[in-house]
């Protein structure tokens, strides 16, 4: 059975289709990619899939449930986390508070219990605590634990935002352009960190402009144009697509032929650019 | 142990409760007793305002209005109706908890000035309310109060209140330190900074701003209760627009998201128009000069721009001293 | 329709006039600046009081209103320079605190400068009512409708028609851009300052004749400016005029056929109303967050 369901999926803004009748399923514990164009409704199919954003039609169901026109900490509470393109950190608190701000849905206690600060409470935070510094720890964050969030660097950010989701104990991760921003070392480390979110049992969808990342670690990709689907299917059968040749990364692959090469995906990010 | 002594929470904590008992030291004279139990009672109103403007980001300049409610509550149906006044002011906050819980929902939909604006009106209304509808409240002229009574014992006289309205304040102190330290309480903290980043790790964020507006609304609607018994007269002078900002601004300048800044903010601006008493004819615009300058010169407020300063004392010094040794 | 309904309906535009023109001085700083400027009610006040003292110093109107609008303005450009410029970069709370002081420094500053009593304006024209479809108007409530009318008509002028005006408005769209341009920004947020100080002791001034005008009377008149300014939705201009109307009317109304002991309420239960319903006023934007 799928974990994600999508069927007739569209939201529109003003006059403009961002999203438009879009149907696909995600299947457990696969890394799922969304690639497209700058413009093409990335950035608002995961605001959808995330419940930030109410779709104007269609459904959208996690399992068993029907989460259409539910609100985001619904969509939490049913195991679905998400990173952000323009990162939401909570920067008014310590990096471990933050990801501590992620184990609310598993350390919930009552106001009364808060507000006399329990001794069941107070233990709780402890575990939270100790909880909270091994996933920074797992995503790299070793040198940050007693950092504030304001004075960490941008890479940084992005990480403590996945161990923020992690934090949720999520069963599946929606990432909004983790690579965006990283030198081309942090961007490695990222193919790793993937690979190792999904040997957690964490179905992965990644929305990414990072062609290499992309092919290194998608196993379906959906492909999407002025928010409809262009292509969907197994990585390899969608790079060798030749509708998504000619539409999305055409130009790239007459230049150069390999969709590994990092010239080849500047390219791809620069006709990206030019649309 | 002695970390833990240091810590804001214990140590602060310690030193509060260290300045209310040894307060009474350089207390002369009734006067002044009078005026460290109104610091109190403004004190213990602007914690709750500080977890919500401070901590939950959302501001409130209605408040007063809840602090009447309290004030009026207990007046009336302890002095008209004569109930025992701890049943007064228990009815009376559990009144008060219930109206901002209703109206809570629909105003904190709103954000930025259109918050400020609603929030400023619920407090014009109920200023209106009380004013107009005298067969209760005795209208601008006010009511007189009964004094606050346990069993057989009577709260009288500024000494005594002083010591009630310290053990309560060092209980307000307790349990927001305690809130903000809970798993709510960070809630409240992310959701300030960001609310799409707090919903989407499972944060109701809705919930919890009605939740904290209710918790700062009974905080005003306690001390309301309390400064009605205390003073043995309630008017509608601390209901007013103008006794609304004067909490925000006590909440603003002893530096937001700083439950001792709150009381600090609290002690500094309920003294300072007893001293301003000596500019007579020039107090209010001295009031108005000294409120714009804090905060032009010192946004922050005063506590966390003091504890900012001493950090990066303490960090040069101990630069320095790292340089010496090597 | 009944001579009364009328009668209302006239002394709520009237009344709705003034809270348009005190709405129209906050949505021009707000929009400059993105500040809600509570002094704004003080500038009412001194158009009035200066007024007042200066034609019982026997000055005429001719040069004792334009000379209360220049001084009004005056204060107006003091408040930008030395409490708002100051502080760029605050928060909301702190440049409300701001604001506030300053308002409460200005009204102690009036105390002093003129006295706690409540003072009369002579009528422009008279004070002979003039009887309109079964009512009666005063002849100062056409002044404050013509004047109003003229100020709007001026100001949508100025705005879409004057290089200034247009700088102004571009400003308040998107401040970079704005600055990109060769706009200069600081300047914009001075003068909007002066502006809507001006506005605001012109509303002052066609009142005092017929409410009677004293240091605090800017208190309410502020609330009611911002109120009718965020029923309009902040920062349209049109909103602010429609606010303001809407709620003067609505206001004389319910004081006529409901409770007059509620009047000053009524505005506040509207805003709290229109707000329940509509988060960002009748024509203000609406924007959801982008992430």
């Amino acid at each position: 059975m799928s974990l994600l369901r999508v069927d007739g999926l569209s939201k529109k803004f003003g006059g403009l289709n961002a999203v438009e009748d879009l149907s696909f399923d995600i299947q457990p514990g696969a890394v799922y990619s969304i690639i497209g164009p700058n413009g093409a409704g990335k950035t608002t199919l995961l605001n959808l899939l995330s419940g930030v954003y109410q779709p104007s039609a269609g459904h959208i169901s996690f399992g068993e449930h029907d989460l259409t026109g539910r609100p985001p900490h619904e969509y939490a509470s049913h195991g679905i986390a998400r990173t952000f393109q323009n990162l939401q950190v909570f920067f008014n608190m310590s990096a471990l508070e933050n990801v501590m701000v992620g184990r609310y849905l598993h350390e919930r206690s009552g106001l009364v219990s808060a507000l006399m600060r329990s001794r069941r409470l107070a233990r709780a935070e402890d575990a939270c605590r100790e909880e909270a510094a091994e996933l920074m720890r797992y995503v790299g964050l070793h040198d940050y634990l007693s950092a504030a969030a304001d004075a960490m660097p941008y890479g940084a950010l992005k990480r403590l935002e996945i161990a923020r989701a992690l934090a949720t104990e999520p069963k599946l991760m929606l990432l909004d352009e983790p690579a965006a921003g990283l030198n081309p070392t942090e961007a490695l480390e990222l193919d790793d960190l993937i690979g190792r979110l999904t040997g957690r049992g964490v179905t992965v969808v990644l929305v990414e402009h990072n062609m290499r990342l992309v092919m290194g670690v998608s196993d379906h990709i959906l492909v999407l144009d002025y928010g409809r689907k262009l292509a969907e299917g197994p990585a390899a059968a969608v790079r060798n697509d030749p509708k998504v040749i000619e539409a999305y990364l055409g130009s790239a692959v007459a230049h150069d032929g390999s969709f590994e090469s990092g010239i080849a995906s500047a390219v791809a990010v620069a006709v990206e650019m030019r649309r | 142990m002695l970390a833990r002594l240091a810590s804001p929470r214990t140590g602060g904590m310690l030193a509060l409760a260290a300045v209310i008992a040894l307060l009474p030291l350089v207390l002369s004279n009734k006067y002044f007793y009078d005026i460290a139990v109104l610091v109190g009672l403004n004190a213990i109103v602007c914690i709750g305002l500080n977890l919500l403007i401070g901590y939950a980001g959302q501001i409130s300049l209605g408040h007063a209005g809840f602090f009447g409610l309290g004030a009026y509550g207990s007046a009336i149906l302890a002095s008209r109706y004569g109930w025992p006044p701890l049943a007064a002011m228990l009815a009376t906050t559990f009144a008060v908890a219930a109206l901002a819980f209703v109206v809570g929902r629909p105003i904190l939909r709103l954000k930025g000035h259109y918050l400020a604006m609603a929030t400023l009106g619920l407090g014009v209304i109920i200023f209106m309310v009380i004013t107009t509808e005298d067969k209760f409240t005795g209208g601008p002229d006010g009511i007189a109060v009964v004094p606050f009574r346990i069993g057989g014992f009577v709260v009288q006289g500024e000494r005594i209140w002083y010591w009630v309205v310290g053990a309560l304040l060092l209980v307000a102190v307790w349990l927001a330190l305690n809130l903000i330290e809970s798993p709510a309480g960070r809630a409240l903290r992310a959701l300030h900074s960001s609310e799409i980043g707090a919903e989407v790790v499972g944060i109701n964020a809705a919930n919890h701003k009605v939740m904290v507006f209710v918790i700062s609304a009974v905080f005003a609607s306690v001390a309301g209760s309390l400064a009605a018994h205390y003073s043995g007269f309630v008017t509608p002078g601390k209901v007013t627009f103008l006794h609304s900002i004067e909490l925000v601004t006590m909440v603003v300048f002893g530096g937001m998201a700083s439950t001792f800044g709150a009381v600090v903010g609290a002690a500094v601006l309920t003294t300072l128009p007893q001293l301003l008493a000596v500019f007579e004819d020039y107090e209010m615009m001295v009031f108005g000069a000294v409120m714009m300058g804090t905060m032009i010169f010192l946004p922050r407020g005063v506590v966390p721009s003091l504890a900012r300063l001493l950090q990066t004392r303490r960090q040069r010094a101990s630069a320095d001293g790292e340089e010496e040794g090597a | 329709m009944s001579a009364q309904f009328m009668q209302y309906l006239l002394t709520g535009l009237t009344v709705g006039a003034i809270y348009a023109l005190v709405a129209l001085g906050f949505s021009i700083i707000f929009n400059a600046s993105h500040v809600i400027n509570f002094a704004q009610g003080e500038f009412v006040m001194i158009g009035g009081m200066a007024t007042v003292s200066l034609t019982g110093s026997g000055l005429p109107y001719m040069l004792a209103i334009p000379l209360a609008i220049v001084a009004a303005a005056l204060v107006g450009l003091a408040l930008e320079k030395f409490a708002v410029e100051p502080a760029r970069g605050a928060s909301v709370v702190t440049l409300i605190i701001i604001t506030i002081g300053a308002s409460i420094f200005l009204r102690g500053l009036a105390m002093v400068v003129w006295d706690k009593r409540l003072h009369a304006l002579k009528p422009f024209t008279g004070d002979t009512p003039i009887a309109i479809a079964g009512a009666a108007i005063l002849p100062q409530s056409l002044w404050v409708l013509g004047v109003t009318l003229a100020i709007v008509l001026a100001l949508s002028w100025f705005f879409g028609r004057t290089l200034l005006g247009k700088a102004m408005l571009a400003t308040s769209h998107n401040r970079l851009a704005a600055q990109l341009v060769g706009i200069n920004v600081r300047m914009v947020l001075f003068l909007s300052f002066g502006l809507s100080a001006a506005l605001g002791a012109v509303a002052g001034i066609l009142i005092a004749p017929i409410t009677l005008t004293s240091y605090d009377v800017g208190v309410m008149l502020g609330l009611k400016g911002f109120a009718a300014a965020i029923l309009g939705g902040l920062g349209s201009g049109i909103g602010a005029v429609i606010g303001g109307l809407a709620l003067g009317i609505a206001e004389t109304m319910s004081a006529g056929y409901l409770s007059s002991a509620y009047k000053d309420a009524i505005a506040f239960v509207i805003i709290l109303a229109v707000l329940f319903f509509m988060p960002s006023g009748l024509f203000g934007k609406r924007g959801g967050e982008r992430v």
